[in-house]
């Protein structure tokens, strides 16, 4: 096999990588800041390290994990930078919880059970809102992305057992705020 | 009795719980499903670049401005050399001119005081005394006696 035509399919493997998971990892970044330009801005940043890095990928874990870990570092840096600029006047783009509960699926159910998943569906954001990033991460890829523990202990790169006891506190604040409407 | 009152206890403690995770439930379907509906109107929205296309008519305007200033500046200079060049051909020709008058004064001077020297000269050969005729003629040319 010629340099050329190795070239050529590993081209042709990352197209179809990124056609298959890019949806996905901008959901993820746009539940994480609610921000749907600065979640277009990262997917893109994702994707353009993971066409960088692609010769090194050895598939020791699946594509998607490793693109996911890629994002969840970058939102990182993204947020770690936002507080060394704490000082200067940044315009932010997120949604309110208002906004964000706005979306729900149209569905059969009645305008009543709509209004009902809606106040849940805002609830659940302003769990969220509360959750330590690390919780949110978790939370997120666990509850939205539906992630195996394994995959989501290789993406953030912490334990099973930590990731276990993040999103045992995260479910713990979903159930309080739930709990507390009532 | 007592042990009745605890069983329906812990049963309406269970029937609780399970309330409220069939509620957790619920909720964290709601939420999912609203997380996927906004992000595939995100995703699939039609993009508008208007940010592009405003940087585009305003460096488009600029460029034109700088082509217009850059025009007028040639022009502008173009013209202002001509007028430059042909200021000092003026001048030129000016001094040559004047320069022209003086040599043609001066000449006409020189041929006035040429006239006024040879009247002198007359006059005063013929204001010679003919009782000096004798005199006159005993000294040389070359002043000697």
């Amino acid at each position: 096999m010629t340099m050329a035509t190795a070239d050529e399919i590993a081209a042709q493997e990352f197209t179809r990588v990124v056609e298959r998971h890019r949806p996905q990892i901008f959901r993820f970044l746009l539940s994480s800041t609610r921000d749907v330009d600065l979640a277009e801005t990262l997917t893109q940043e994702c994707l353009l390290k993971a066409h960088r890095n692609w010769g090194s990928f050895r598939g020791e874990s699946s594509a998607m994990t490793w693109l996911m870990r890629i994002a969840i570092n970058l939102q990182k840096d993204h947020w770690r930078n936002r507080r060394m600029q704490f000082w200067r006047t940044t315009r932010t783009n997120s949604v309110d919880l208002d906004e964000a509960s706005e979306w729900l699926p149209s569905g059969e159910s009645s305008v009543e059970q709509q209004l009902l998943a809606r106040e849940r569906v805002k609830q659940v954001w302003k769990a969220v809102e509360g959750l330590s990033e690390r919780q949110r991460t978790v939370f997120l890829l666990r509850y939205v992305e539906e992630q195996e523990l394994s995959a989501i202990a290789a993406a953030t790169g912490l334990s099973e057992g930590t990731v276990k006891a993040h999103l045992s506190r995260a479910v713990a604040r979903v159930r309080l705020e739930l709990g507390g409407k009532r | 009795m007592t042990k009745d009152f605890k069983d329906e206890r812990e049963g309406l403690k269970e029937q609780t719980v399970d309330a409220q995770d069939a509620e957790l439930d619920e909720a964290l379907r709601d939420f999912k499903s609203s997380v996927y509906a906004w992000s595939d109107a995100a995703y699939f929205r039609p993009r508008v670049v208007t940010r592009e296309v405003r940087g585009r008519n305003w460096r488009l305007a600029t460029g034109w401005a700088l082509g217009c200033v850059l025009a007028a500046g040639s022009v502008s200079g173009g013209l202002y050399e001509r007028h430059h060049r042909r200021e000092m051909e003026k001048m030129a020709a000016e001094q040559r001119a004047a320069e022209q008058r003086l040599r043609e004064q001066q000449a006409k001077a020189a041929i006035s005081d040429e006239a006024l020297l040879a009247d002198v000269d007359s006059a005063v050969s013929r204001q010679v005394p003919s009782a000096m005729e004798p005199l006159a003629q005993l000294m040389s040319d070359d002043g000697t006696k």
